[in-house]
């Protein structure tokens, strides 16, 4: 049963008739040819698929596109809208924060959100004090971004990336 | 994945006789549990009704002190509100301990304890469950039951054969959290609205595994109000996983201590509800929250438990677990001269 919709993607409005059973992820992959966000378990397990989402970091395999007609999607490829690098995939390039890379635009658009997130103050599960303003330690950004697996296991640097992407704002 | 019609009505009214119309008709809210079921087969419905953006995402003050939750305010939302932060906490805890950041930015209120239970032998299609297909048999009993239930399950063994045996657990944070702050769940239904106490929203499997709570084809939870807890009550939510973060609870504790020191305890992991432990609190009813009395307390609570055989050892850990878990959630909730 197809429905039609529009998705306004990295800053430009797309009008396109769904199957209603399509996710997200693949209207923007198959559809609008935006193969920033990747499939990678299509279950919401792995975070491959991360995009921003109205504002918030999302994950697009789990989001029908006909529930979400209207909406305003940034995808890692949006981040770097003139070829100019965001401070966070600056940050991830700086720190060598990838191997194979598959993960890695998921993993920016996860890290925007985080962020975003620490900027309004949000806790997370490793917060001491819940009514305090979190410290951006390794800790919580280990935490915060625990969504976003990485099969090279390049974690040790995606922490410190996501740090200085915090710190140079 | 199966065919399905999609549908936006204008307001919570209308979807609500959408779905009563549609015998094979769901609603559809932040999608986190459903989109993947619907991607499994586990769900089939012929429609799909979205209610996401029909009812209210605000967190809003009640009269008597208490705080209304929106059905669609997301689990990070909630979370991040800096009255539940500072008046509820063991809400907030339970909240951030749960999934990810991106799944709790789309998870919401309402949808959040109607997840379905992470049984593995549930979400395979290819395998007996009677949750799943009633009357096909149960392939948890004996099997891989380190994430099943040790409370509300029959006395003796489950037949794996037998229609009614579920030895599933319920698998969301936030739902122990609402079991032990007494929170009151608004329904909108064909018959009008009702407020079901947190608590009954769950049930047991009973003779019906498929049904996880007491809702009707067509009832919807429009929002969760939390009850006023006396000025200086403490509250923690403690969690115990597999992993650091990301990972369904093996064993977790809800409590609360109000000034007058009457501890409300409910436990996750344990069994098809939310575990409100009523036993244990009628035990130390009137007492000190001495480590004693609390273990005696616990003891009684565990009392009918039934460890699960399976795989791995099955999941007999959980037993003294649940006491530690306890004992040490209490413990720090306690001001430092009495514990």
């Amino acid at each position: 049963m197809d429905a039609e919709i529009t998705l306004r993607v990295d800053g430009e409005a797309h009008r396109l008739t769904v199957d209603t059973r399509t996710s997200l992820l693949d209207a923007l992959r198959e559809r609008l040819g935006n193969t920033s966000p990747k499939k990678g378990c299509d279950h919401g397990q792995c975070g491959a698929c991360t995009v921003l989402l109205d504002g918030d970091r999302a994950l697009t395999c789990l989001a029908l596109a006909v529930a979400h007609d209207g909406a305003e999607i940034t995808t890692a490829d949006g981040l770097a809208p003139a070829g100019e690098l965001h401070p966070v995939q600056q940050a991830f390039l700086d720190s060598d924060a990838f191997q194979c890379g598959y993960c890695t635009p998921g993993q920016v658009c996860s890290a925007v959100g985080v962020l975003d997130e620490f900027e309004r103050g949000w806790p997370s599960h490793v917060t001491e004090d819940l009514t305090g303003r979190p410290e951006m330690t390794s800790d919580e950004v280990a935490e915060r971004m625990s969504g976003n697996l990485c099969r090279c296991a390049a974690y040790v640097n995606i922490t410190p990336a996501v740090q200085q992407a915090g710190g140079a704002r | 994945m199966k065919p399905f019609a999609y549908a936006r009505p204008g307001d919570v009214a209308e979807a609500v006789r959408d779905v009563v119309a549609e015998p094979n008709a769901v609603f559809l809210a932040g999608g986190t549990n459903l989109v993947d079921h619907l991607r499994l087969g586990v769900a089939r419905p012929d429609l799909v009704v979205d209610v996401r953006t029909l009812t209210s995402r605000e967190v809003t003050d009640l009269p008597d002190g208490g705080l209304r939750l929106g059905a669609a305010s997301t689990n990070s939302q909630v979370a991040a509100d800096p009255r539940v932060r500072e008046r509820w906490p063991v809400l907030a805890q339970a909240l951030l301990a749960g999934a990810t950041g991106q799944l709790r930015n789309m998870a919401t209120t309402g949808g959040n304890p109607l997840q379905r239970t992470r049984c593995v032998y549930f979400q395979d299609v290819t395998t007996p469950c009677n949750k799943r297909e009633p009357g096909s048999g149960c392939s948890a009993v004996g099997g891989y039951t380190r994430y099943h239930a040790v409370l509300g399950t029959p006395a003796v063994l489950p037949d794996p054969a037998a229609p009614e045996s579920c030895i599933a657990t319920h698998p969301s944070d936030m739902a122990v959290a609402l079991a032990v702050l007494d929170a009151r769940v608004q329904v909108l239904g064909p018959n009008g609205e009702r407020t079901i106490p947190f608590t009954e929203l769950h049930r047991l499997p009973g003779d019906d595994p498929s049904r996880d709570t007491v809702l009707e084809h067509g009832e919807l939870i429009t929002a969760i109000d939390l009850p006023a807890l006396p000025a200086g009550t403490r509250s923690a939510y403690r969690k115990v996983r597999d992993r650091a973060s990301y990972a369904f609870a093996l064993v977790s504790v809800a409590a609360v201590v109000p000034p007058d020191g009457e501890l409300r305890l409910a436990l996750g992991g344990v069994a098809h509800k939310p575990w409100r432990a009523t036993r244990a609190e009628e035990v130390l009813r009137g007492q000190q929250l001495t480590e004693d009395a609390v273990r005696a307390a616990i003891a009684a609570e565990l009392a009918d438990a039934q460890p699960q055989p399976g795989i791995d050892s099955g999941n007999g850990f959980k037993i003294p677990l649940v006491a530690r878990t306890v004992l040490a959630t209490v413990r720090g909730l306690l001001p430092e001269e009495q514990s």
